[in-house]
């Protein structure tokens, strides 16, 4: 059991090597080597969340170095409940980017590199959230980022460039605030294992430890698009080529929010940071949706919408309690798989009727009903209607807040039922506007046009939708659904993580080897 | 443990001058900023492992003073991910060169474009209250016809200002908007 818990991370990453040196050729036995892969990894993390949830936390020492000294991969509940639902939405975005590259009759070189940035950011996901060290967590945050770079600068078009351009210098700001962070950490603790930090930080001195959690917490802010830091996320996600924006909005903001679980969990429980993260959760709400009501790209609103929707986990994790937690990772759980959902569906508009742009669409509703309803389902889902799980995961936390009853948390609670109203009224303008219109003369037929300004590609529309580009958003979009009908094991499983993450006791105990 | 003054101040001044470049519009400053911020950072790292030593290897020094090192291991990883990520960086400013002729950061066009809606809706109300008050005073010489000369042409004179300013504005907000629209002016607010 202890080896399997590095099949995740270790799995992906040969799989690259073996597509880099396959290169373009063998096309077939590339999109074979990458979806196996990723069906093996969704089934070792299924395996490894039943196991965690009945016996406590795994932990593996890679290269024999003991615990505190060496690196560790520790699978704990919340890890492994991350590590399924990114593995199954990965697996749903790796099959709608290869048949997609099919059904295009696209050259065989950027799908042979596709496929490799893919697998080594998914590769970085799964080791962040596996990682039990503040080290390989660098590490893997660096990992999944440079696959990201790759994948967003894709084709090297000139607005994909200029998107990049912003987004590598965040990702490397962020990263030099976090090794930062590792050099004092380390200076001031002598270690950076989650495990005896969580011991360590205890007696330290409260002004230093306050400067480490929040540099640590400003480097993980910028990755999870927190307000003031989110600027760059609507820049440069809408610019990459769809399946890449689709995990991207789904996966790598959550490693980030993920990121804060632990720091403010495991490292730093009950300090002084959760009222100035309440505030921070109030502005990313409200001032992502009301960037998402101003936008008229689909895939913008959709980036704006992300970005508010983060205030939400911001939320329950700076409640501080076992409902807080909970609701937040109820809530990362509901929105990792709708969010990917909605960026794939967009990228079917953009193949239907070239752009995402609402005023140049129109009447997609009798054009493609089937794209309508792929739409509208995890749109709704995302602004909480009942009995979404969109919905439910805005319970918990709405629940969780007024249970707290400070009146920050009322405000919070009041600022949570506004953005799910504009988050709403966002989506149903995007439906107005694309679907229930007169049609555009654009979405009846094949049109090649070419948008001058932007020295893009022309974009070539086509009313064949291949059953794999269809089928997996639909996969998706049902997963999402299902949340509906196992809300009631998937809040008991987040209500034991965040229980099993509040007393850190099974964690500590786990790493350094005493108890069980 | 006591850190040493020297490592550490370097990597004070070389953080400090990264981040002064990083925060230049042009790519090449950036990248320039990108280097020295990663070494300053590194050298921090470097830093934290506290006052020099022998080689940590058993046997052969005194345990007593031994380096730790597991800084210097890390610190090696975080050189190689820094020469990785600056390299992609160098690659791709090279190709921003390419393409667009400048090594300037360019601002996001959808910016712009939500910029210009807000501009223009600004400046079309300036643009219709100038014409209701144009057409006001064309209606009012009409009604006053049979009055006297000398107010017909005052009212004239007032009508004829009314449509200077009325094509003024029209002509300020398509200035406006076509600065708006301009790529040579990217940046310019």
């Amino acid at each position: 059991m202890e080896s399997l818990v590095a099949v995740p991370v270790l799995l992906p990453l040969l799989a690259a090597g073996v597509k880099l040196a396959i290169g373009a050729r063998l096309r077939r036995l590339q999109s074979l080597i990458s979806i196996v892969t990723l069906t093996i990894t969704a089934v070792v993390s299924l395996v490894l969340l039943v196991e965690v949830d009945a016996h406590g936390p795994v932990v593996t020492e890679l290269g024999g170095w003991e615990s505190p000294l060496g690196i560790c991969l520790v699978a704990d509940r919340l890890s492994t409940l991350m590590l399924v639902v990114s593995t199954l939405v990965t697996l749903c975005v790796m099959v709608y980017a290869v048949g997609g590259a099919y059904a295009d009759q696209e050259h065989d070189a950027p799908m042979a590199i596709f496929n490799p940035a893919f697998l080594v950011m998914v590769a970085g996901v799964a080791d962040a959230f596996l990682s039990g060290d503040l080290f390989n967590l660098f590490v893997a945050f660096e990992m999944l980022l440079s696959g990201s770079y790759v994948l967003l600068t894709f084709g090297g078009t000139q607005s994909r460039i200029r998107a990049g351009a912003t987004y590598t210098v965040m990702g490397l700001a962020s990263s030099m605030l976090f090794l930062i962070a590792l050099a004092v950490t380390y200076a001031a603790t002598g270690t950076l294992s989650f495990a005896q930090l969580a011991e360590r930080f205890g007696p330290l001195d409260t002004h230093v430890k306050l400067l480490i959690e929040l540099t640590l917490l400003l480097a993980f802010a910028i990755k999870a698009a927190i307000f003031p830091l989110s600027a760059w996320l609507p820049d440069s996600y809408p610019t990459a080529p769809a399946p890449a924006t689709a995990v991207f909005a789904g996966l790598l903001t959550k490693v980030g929010v993920y990121a804060i679980i632990r720091l403010e969990a495991l490292l730093f429980p009950g300090g002084p940071v959760a009222t100035l993260l309440m505030w921070v959760a109030l502005a990313t709400m409200l001032v992502g949706v009301l960037g998402a009501v101003a936008q008229t790209d689909i895939k913008r609103v959709f980036s704006f919408t992300l970005v508010s929707h983060i205030g939400y986990m911001v939320f329950g994790v700076a409640l501080s309690t076992v409902q807080g937690l909970s609701g937040a990772i109820f809530y990362v759980v509901h929105h990792i798989t709708v969010t990917t959902g909605l960026f794939l569906v967009a990228g079917l508009i953009e193949r239907r009727a070239g752009t995402t742009r609402v005023e140049r669409l129109g009447g997609l509703m009798t054009a493609t009903p089937l794209i309508a309803l792929l739409y509208l389902i995890p749109a709704l889902n995302l602004s909480g209607i009942p009995p979404m799980s969109g919905f439910l995961g805005k319970l918990a936390l709405i629940q969780a807040g007024l249970a707290d009853g400070s009146p920050l948390a009322l405000l919070l609670v009041a600022g949570s039922l506004t953005t799910s109203l504009l988050t709403l009224y966002a989506v149903a303008k995007v439906w107005g506007k694309a679907f229930w219109r007169a049609p555009e003369p654009s979405v009846t037929g094949t049109v090649v046009e070419s948008d001058e300004s932007t020295g893009e590609d022309p974009v070539v529309t086509t009313t064949t939708m291949p059953l794999t580009l269809v089928g997996s958003t639909a996969a998706l979009v049902v997963l999402g659904l299902s949340y509906t009908l196992l809300a009631g094991p998937l809040s008991a499983l987040t209500d034991r993580a965040a229980a099993e993450l509040m007393s850190r006791g099974p964690y500590v105990s786990a790493v350094l080897g005493r108890g069980e | 443990m006591t850190i040493p003054l020297l490592p550490f101040a370097a990597s004070g001044v070389l953080i400090a001058t990264g981040v002064t470049l990083m925060l230049e519009r042009s790519l090449v400053r950036l990248l320039a900023g990108v280097v020295m911020l990663g070494n300053g950072v590194n050298l921090l790292i470097v830093t934290s492992s506290g006052s020099p030593g022998s080689p940590p290897i058993l046997g052969r020094f005194p345990q007593e003073g031994m380096a730790d090192p597991l800084p210097q291991a890390m610190v090696l990883t975080a050189i190689v991910i820094t020469l990785g990520v600056t390299a992609f960086l160098l690659a791709m400013v090279h190709r921003s060169w390419q393409l667009t002729g400048s090594d300037e950061v360019q601002d996001d066009t959808e910016d712009r474009r939500v910029r210009l809606r807000a501009r223009a809706g600004e400046l079309s109300e300036a643009v219709r209250r100038r014409q209701e008050e144009y057409r006001r005073l064309l209606a009012e010489e009409r009604v006053q016809r049979p009055t006297e000369k000398e107010a017909r042409r005052r009212l004239r004179l007032r009508r004829r200002e009314a449509l200077r300013l009325m094509r003024h504005a029209i002509r300020q907000e398509r200035a406006r908007q076509a600065l708006a629209l301009d790529p040579e002016l990217e940046g310019d607010d």
